[in-house]
């Protein structure tokens, strides 16, 4: 099934909920073809592409996220195996209090790739089993990825940064 | 062991008696413990990155630092040396420091390669540490991003230098100056 193809069948069944579409461009490759969905309904648009025979995205690649500084965009790049295809729904959060229900029931593998997007951007994914950091300590400060991040000067009383020492001369 | 006394370093040890007669081994207590300190230096198996593969060849045939009697242990309580191989994360940063806590005096460390000196290649990282000194105290520096295993076999020679030339008095006895304390959750505060 042709991505456009896809993206009918989105908006025939979801209507309004599906903006704007990044289609496939030989101009630029480096970006990812997908369709912009409401956030309120990634869980309805995931659990359809999941379960439709003529879908059957059965593979959840991995979530990314993006910190645009006006707000966060995610996008869930998800694969068929039985017709080769893949395609990323994307999904545009509110800066200020980024969250989004999990699709953790219809993929599993998405438990690491939640729980790593909400370290790194402080997205929170609501009923996620187990929110915790991924790659941080737990008690860290701050979400790494975020545009104005301010690095603490020490962790544990371990200074963050080291003197250059060619500074000197 | 006598090619050891032969060297012009060593003054203080002798080895007396010819053939048929016996003989006597004589020399400071410092220096004889610390020759057999020195050959007997069991190593922490520490590889976070990919300085662990080059220090998995040093022990390899080729290298073989078994020929010093370095043998590596899975155990930081049967360690002498600890070789900081990697990377080390802030979240490891806690481990490093109980496994370095857990090792019995007289104990060594060797920051091997570019990321465990100084945090190398990820200077500018949010997540690594810069330099396991920050946490725990190091002996030696081994540059290289990774070193190949002829210069952490010479590290690990220059090692066998350091601990030759050192008082093992003061070693034993001396405490460990006070480091970071662990807190906020860390894993050392809640042991």
């Amino acid at each position: 099934m042709h991505f456009d193809e896809i993206v009918a069948r989105l908006r025939e069944r979801f209507g309004d909920l599906v903006g704007e579409a990044d289609e496939p461009d030989p101009a630029r490759p480096s970006l990812l073809p997908g369709v912009f969905v409401r956030a309120d309904s990634v869980t309805d648009v995931c659990r359809f592409l999941h379960d439709e025979p003529a879908m059957a995205f059965e593979h959840l690649s991995c979530i990314t996220g993006t910190d645009f500084k006006d707000s966060i965009h995610l996008a869930y790049v998800m694969t068929s195996y039985v017709h080769r295809q893949v395609i990323a729904l994307k999904v545009k959060l509110d800066r200020d209090d980024p969250s989004i229900r999990t699709v953790e029931e219809i993929w599993a593998t998405a438990n690491w790739n939640e729980r790593e997007i909400y370290d790194l951007l402080g997205v929170y994914f609501e009923g996620h089993s187990d929110l915790r950091r991924l790659l941080m300590p737990d008690d860290w400060v701050g979400h790494p990825l975020r545009k104005d991040y301010q690095e603490q000067p020490d962790y544990h009383e371990i200074p963050t940064t080291r003197e250059n020492p060619l500074g000197k001369y | 062991m006598v090619e050891e006394m032969n060297s012009p370093r060593v003054i203080e040890a002798g080895l007396e008696g010819g053939p048929g007669q016996g003989a006597v081994l004589w020399g400071k207590a410092s220096y004889l413990l610390n020759l057999s300190r020195k050959h007997s230096l069991w190593y922490l198996l520490f590889a976070t990155a990919c300085c662990g593969i080059e220090m998995m060849q040093t022990g390899g045939p080729r290298t073989d630092l078994d020929r010093f009697g370095m043998v590596f242990r899975a155990s930081p309580r049967q360690s002498d040396l600890m070789l900081v191989a990697g990377t080390i994360t802030y979240k490891m940063a806690d481990r490093v420091k109980l496994l370095y806590d857990q090792m019995a005096e007289p104990k060594y460390v060797i920051a091997m390669g570019s990321c465990a000196s100084c945090g190398g290649l990820f200077q500018k990282s949010y997540s690594v540490l810069k330099g396991v000194d920050l946490i725990v105290p190091v002996d030696l520096y081994l540059p290289g991003c990774p070193p190949r295993p002829e210069a952490l076999n010479d590290a690990m020679m220059k090692m066998q230098d350091i601990i030759l030339s050192e008082d093992w008095r003061r070693k034993m006895t001396e405490k460990t100056e006070p480091r970071p304390q662990m807190g906020r959750g860390g894993i050392l505060k809640r042991a």
